[in-house]
């Protein structure tokens, strides 16, 4: 009852003239850059986040929560009408999605994501509203002992982020973790590959990288590879509605696809990735038209939408309760937090309710504005596609670059963009994701600091980490998550085989 | 990454400062027969921490109070405030215009950093506000007092973990000149650092460390709502209003006060700084300031010219001391 009060307060503060302008705002450019490819929510923030040092923190948080589910939605029109992912995320969708825009289907596939979308962003946040303040209680019991185990989990479930070849994915990891390692040591002050410079002493923002990879990074690779590939959009052609049909084979894969959806979106790393993958592997399996699969099933497009938006509201909830970001958007949106000198953790339900559970609210909010934006609206957001891509990737140099030096007025920022540009032109040609040096640099300082402290606390007893009960429960999924899978595969492989001769045993 | 030397964080401040900004304005435009000159304040610190709140307030009570037509404030953030100091020392030489935000984390930084330049380098105008450490312990813990807790220390130092900010912010060099006061096993003194106050206080409220340290400011609630319990507070005498013994009254003979204040450029001559001294305390008078200071809750601590001179000087000493004394700076 109590979390109903705070809701409805949240409210309150949601929908008061300028935060839902601000949340309007958020959606729409969210939107906006999920449809464009290679413009993503972190990106975004990153950009937005020097200048919005001057608004009103609740009102920023608001914009950029709504630019992190905004992208979710507009994600998978790019996917159903141009067979190439807005996001990572909708990369499932543009499989069976883009095959159903092709035998002109496009209505219904828009359709069923974005209801889907709706559907499993509002039960997401329910399920945020009233798991958080319990997560809050047992957050906690959270001291560096059991932080470091979720950090381990964290590490081994990282491979989600790593992309299609482990070796470039774990490079690209260990880079990360490399970067991360620059600057002042917080435990004893020494500085660590500083080189003597003092602009290094804080360590790399990772506003500058994170724009440094994506924006510099993908503006140089589309300048020099901008010719060698054209896409061709579908035109939405007939109603946008879903008939009987379509109703009756979506609603079931939007559930499932939010059950999943939700819980990765909490586990560090989980991502939103795979559970798109997960959900449609599952609706290929249950569903009553297998042979529509790969022509353009539409709870292909259903369930992986679902997911991915599931996901998304999934994710504020470490990052509300334990100030743990899991995707890099996460990681951008703490960053957003620190601007403000906010700690995300446990009290700041007690210390900022208004913040917490304004922004709780303008997701309900934010995510009806998404279903209007989205449905009615999808042939404006089409012309966004036409817009020529050297312009657009100028705009987007401009403002990475304006961003960089205001953070301090520095030439040494705007040296360390574009060299970072330059190494993110780099990676994309060479294939190595650049996803993970965002999340190495900073897991693996946190990783680093709470192993210290909890080492400094039991004064270097490492036996701690087995014995707080948290931690060795922790530690112990972990260690399944490791061995499970692939002792699971070399049975079923054992097991084939033995069906496969059965005579000569 | 947009780390500060000072921690401590206030919610309202966003709608004060809008307030405060929409105020200066509208005053600033009347009072532009005024001759007054415009300021640079240069904040060493991100956005949003309590340098940057220092540095807005004055930005607003000097324009409201028509002792500037236009202040400007720039951040420039990073180590402890060390690269501020050095673009003030290296870019502002001169300058009689030219301000910077500093206070008690700078000194410790520039030690810390081994920054190439220090406050002695530029020119002490003022010191304005200051906050106490206060240091907490979870409503469970055993410990009921200083005297526990330093019963406690000696009997085995290195089990007492001391929770706060970063290593040789103002946190730890409260608890190291605790600890070699009391005396017993510096050696083992085990400061556990930790990324913001935020932090801090849920690691003390979870009961994962012994002790916490940190501005009053960010505990006052969970102190109220009996959560925690204040051991001591670093000031000289009790505050009015909050009942908590000094370390003092306790036996322990430290005094300590996260203070902020501005400096000026080098190189200024006496005339220029003669008259940033008049106008800071001019503003520092001011029923703007008073209102800023209840508002924030920031204890007015005002020192100006030569007697802020000589405090700077003095701090330095001490801080140098403290910081060499626990191995943080190398002798």
């Amino acid at each position: 009852m109590e979390t109903f009060y705070a809701l409805l307060s949240g409210f309150s503060v949601a929908l008061t003239l300028q935060n839902l302008l601000l949340g309007f705002v958020g959606v729409t450019l969210g939107t906006a850059v999920g449809v464009l490819p290679g413009v993503g929510p972190a990106l975004t923030m990153a950009l937005l986040l020097p200048a919005t040092a001057s608004v009103d923190p609740t009102g920023a948080l608001i914009m950029f929560a709504g630019i992190y589910y905004g992208a979710m939605f507009g994600g998978s029109t790019t996917s159903i009408l141009l067979n190439t992912p807005g996001e990572s995320s909708t990369i499932v969708t543009a499989m069976e999605g883009n095959l159903m825009a092709k035998r002109g289907r496009a209505g219904a596939a828009l359709a069923t994501s974005a209801i889907g979308s709706f559907v499993a962003g509002t039960i997401a946040t329910v399920l945020l509203t009233f798991a958080a303040p319990f997560v809050v209680d047992v957050a906690l019991k959270f001291g560096p002992t059991e932080y470091f185990a979720v950090m381990v989990l964290a590490f081994t479930t990282v491979s989600a982020v790593l992309g299609a070849s482990p070796a470039r994915g774990m490079a690209s990891l260990f880079l990360g973790l490399t970067i991360g390692l620059i600057g002042l040591d917080s435990q004893t002050g020494q500085a660590r590959f500083t080189l003597g410079i003092p602009e290094l002493l804080d360590g790399l923002d990772v506003v500058v990288v994170a724009v440094g990879l994506f924006a510099v990074g993908e503006t140089l690779y589309v300048a020099t590879f901008l010719n060698r590939n054209a896409d061709t959009i579908e035109q939405v052609k007939g109603s946008i509605w879903m008939d009987r049909a379509d109703w009756k084979r979506s609603w079931k894969p939007w559930l499932r696809g939010t059950a999943l959806g939700f819980p990765f979106g909490c586990i560090p790393a989980g991502g939103a990735e795979i559970p798109t993958f997960l959900s449609y592997g599952i609706e290929k399996k249950l569903t009553r038209h297998p042979e529509e699969f790969g022509k353009g099933a539409i709870e292909g497009v259903a369930g992986p939408e679902a997911a991915n938006n599931a996901s998304a509201s999934g994710t504020l909830m470490p990052l509300l309760t334990l100030g743990l970001p899991t995707t890099a958007t996460a990681a951008i949106i703490l960053a957003a937090f620190q601007q403000y000198g906010l700690q995300p953790g446990p009290l700041l339900f007690d210390t900022q309710p208004e913040l917490v559970w304004g922004l709780i609210a303008s997701m309900y909010v934010g995510n009806v504005i998404l279903l209007l934006l989205n449905l009615p609206l999808v042939g404006v957001w089409v012309k966004l596609l036409s817009i020529p891509r050297p312009l657009l990737y100028a705009g987007i140099l401009i403002f990475a670059t304006l961003g960089a030096y205001g953070l301090r007025n520095s030439w040494f920022d705007l040296a360390l963009l574009y060299g970072i540009g330059v190494m993110g032109f780099l990676m994309r040609r060479y294939d190595i994701p650049v996803a993970p040096v965002l999340v190495g640099m900073i897991l693996g300082p946190l990783a680093e600091q709470q192993f210290r402290r909890a080492l400094a606390i039991s004064q270097g007893e490492l036996s701690i980490f087995v014995t707080q009960p948290i931690s060795a429960t922790v530690l112990a999924i972990t260690a399944l998550v490791v061995i499970v899978p692939p002792i699971w595969r070399r049975v079923a492989r054992m097991r084939a085989a033995a069906i496969g001769h059965p005579i000569h045993n | 990454m947009f780390s500060n030397s000072s921690i401590n964080s206030n919610g309202s401040r966003f709608a004060c400062r809008s307030k405060a900004v929409l105020a200066g304005v509208i005053l600033a435009a009347t009072a532009a027969t005024v001759s007054a000159a415009d300021y640079k304040v240069l904040v060493p610190a991100a956005p949003g921490g309590g340098y940057d709140q220092l540095g807005r307030a004055v930005q607003a009570t000097m324009q409201s109070a028509g002792l500037s037509r236009r202040v400007q404030v720039n951040n420039a953030a990073g180590a402890g405030g060390t690269i501020g100091l050095a673009q003030l020392i290296n870019n502002s030489k001169g300058d009689g215009n030219a301000l910077m935000v500093t206070g008690k984390g700078m000194v410790s930084a520039q030690y810390i950093n081994n920054s190439p330049v220090t406050i002695s380098n530029a020119t002490p105008i003022a010191r304005l506000t200051g906050e106490f450490v206060v240091l907490v312990v979870p409503r469970e813990s055993p410990l009921k007092s200083m005297a526990d807790l330093v019963a406690a220390y000696k009997a085995n130092p290195g089990a007492v973990s001391w929770a706060g900010g970063f290593a040789g912010g103002v946190d730890q060099l409260t608890a190291g000149m605790i600890v070699q006061r009391v005396g017993g096993g510096a050696g083992k003194f085990n400061y556990v650092a930790f990324g913001s106050g935020g932090e801090v206080l849920s690691q003390v409220l979870g009961g994962h460390v012994t002790v916490g340290l940190g501005g009053y400011n960010e505990f006052a609630s969970q102190i109220k709502v009996g959560k925690l319990r204040a051991l001591a507070v670093t000031a000289d005498r009790r505050i009015d209003g909050i009942d908590i013994p000094t370390l003092k009254e306790q036996g322990i003979d430290v005094e300590f006060v996260n203070w902020r204040g501005l400096v000026a450029a080098p190189g200024i001559t006496d005339a220029q700084r003669a008259e940033l001294v008049d106008a800071v305390s001019q503003m520092a008078r001011s029923e703007h300031w008073k209102a800023t200071l209840d508002k924030n809750e920031w204890v007015d601590m005002l020192m100006t010219g030569d007697a802020f001179r000589q405090y700077v000087d003095a701090e330095q000493r001490t801080v140098l001391q403290v910081v060499t004394d626990l191995g943080l700076v190398k002798k």
